[in-house]
């Protein structure tokens, strides 16, 4: 009944096998059992987008996911944006925009807004406001957010 | 949460079979945005999770030009709002495909789990009314049709029974002249329940002046997602402009049984019912003659 599951996985481009009970969400795996803390717990019901990856390139709450179901699948966490040493270019703007204060909500701001850009490259500040609905900030506001994916857009 | 089992369901009697011999205590994984939830509240318990996004059938949004649109009840929402066939002939389902939830939420919830839940107010059921969906359900040896308008039977409860799960929603091709609309009414631009949403669909005749076909269907205004078929009955053969736009408006108010909650007046929810019903026949009008 409580027997673990082995999972591989490919977690920012590195394969990664880990053990895990049905019942734990792919946010407990990579927090708890993998030690990728950067998807953080906000509301663990799916309203706050503290907690959003990647999967397969799809953005999701990664506390609505079962570390079971991550078999084969890939996914992309906040760690996995920086490279070489070099900010990705949201979490660039978001430092020169001053676009974070306690910073829990960030990491899941940023995957959303890459997943945005991915998309709509050139989005409007409608379209911005509209795709970040679903990440909630309690501390910086979202003028600044949007200012920094804004102007990510514009540089890339 | 508690410990359960999980099993990945390889075809839909596999799927079907399991359910039906852990009697009562297996549930069906889709998107799992409510699921998941739901378990970790222990608003529900289950011994066993049958994930059936491995069915290609359950999981797959194919277009055919005569056999029409299949809609796998796992399919999250972004696919079924990217696929280019439902944006061309599903106009409902693309607008309720779009406003469930934010984008996070778009990438694993489906309209399967949507309508499985059965809440009164859910997005897509009126929509899949008005595009007159049939509902495809699994069981252990042989499968069952139902119309989606008669698959809900009260709050949180549906037409299934024991060892039976919702495989895939069948569209019927849209005619020539066809139209849709969905809208809702929320106090928020997005990430809300409806106090209330209206579907609404047209056929247009060849000059595509006079309305041949009609559905109306409300959410949020009765126990279950309301079908009304004597507002669509009162437009055959209308000019489609304003003056009857507001007859099945009115018909469609005297047939909504709202109640008054935190979302709304039972009052109000009837003045968005009529307002709601005339905006999404002109927008399925406008959407049918282009």
């Amino acid at each position: 009944m409580k027997s673990k599951v082995i999972v591989a996985t490919t977690i920012n481009d590195d394969d990664v096998e880990f053990l895990c009970e049905p019942r734990q969400s792919l946010l407990e795996v990579l927090r708890d059992v993998l030690g990728l803390t950067g998807a953080k717990e906000g509301c663990n019901n799916g309203n706050c987008g503290a907690c959003n990856v990647l999967l397969d390139g799809v953005l999701v709450n990664s506390c609505l996911v079962l570390g079971v179901e991550v078999e084969g699948r890939t996914i992309e966490t906040v760690e996995g944006l920086a490279a070489g040493g070099q900010l990705h270019p949201l979490q660039q703007k978001f430092l020169e925009h001053a676009a974070l204060q306690c910073g829990i909500c960030t990491p899941g701001f940023l995957l959303a807004a890459k997943s945005l850009l991915t998309h709509n490259p050139d989005p409007t500040e409608g379209e911005v406001r509209h795709w970040l609905a679903g990440n909630l900030c309690r501390c910086t506001g979202y003028d600044k957010i949007v200012r920094a994916v804004l102007d990510a857009a514009d540089a890339g | 949460m508690q410990p359960f089992r999980y099993i990945r369901a390889q075809n839909a009697e596999h799927a079907a079979t399991l359910l039906q011999q852990q009697n009562g205590r297996a549930r069906i994984l889709a998107g799992g945005t409510d699921l998941i939830v739901a378990l970790r509240e222990r608003r529900i318990e289950a011994d066993l999770v049958i994930d059936i996004k491995g069915i290609p059938e359950v999981d797959d949004v194919t277009f055919d030009a005569h056999d029409g649109l299949r809609i796998g009840a796992a399919a999250p929402c972004y696919r079924i709002y990217r696929h280019a066939d439902v944006v061309r002939h599903y106009p409902g389902i693309i607008d309720a495909a779009s406003l469930i939830g934010g984008v996070q939420i778009q990438g694993r919830a489906s309209l399967g789990g949507n309508l499985c839940n059965a809440s009164p107010a859910a997005d897509s059921i009126p929509a899949l009314i008005v595009h007159s969906a049939i509902c495809d359900i699994a069981l252990p040896q042989t499968r069952r049709r139902v119309p989606v308008e008669e698959f809900c039977v009260a709050p949180g409860k549906t037409v299934l029974g024991r060892g039976e799960f919702l495989a895939s929603l069948h569209l019927p091709p849209p005619p020539p002249g066809f139209g849709a609309a969905y809208l809702r009414f929320i106090p928020r631009n997005e990430m809300d329940i409806a106090v209330v949403g209206v579907g609404a669909s047209v056929q247009l005749d060849a000059d595509r002046r006079h309305i041949v076909a009609a559905r109306i269907a409300l959410g949020a205004v009765a126990p279950t997602p309301l079908f009304v078929p004597e507002a669509g009955a009162a437009l055959l053969g209308a000019v489609a402009d304003e003056a009857a736009f507001v007859r099945a408006a009115e018909i469609a108010q005297a047939a909504a049984r709202p109640i008054t909650d935190m979302r709304g007046t039972a009052e109000f929810r009837r003045h968005l019912v009529g307002v709601l019903t005339r905006r999404a026949l002109a927008q399925a009008v406008e959407r049918a003659r282009k």
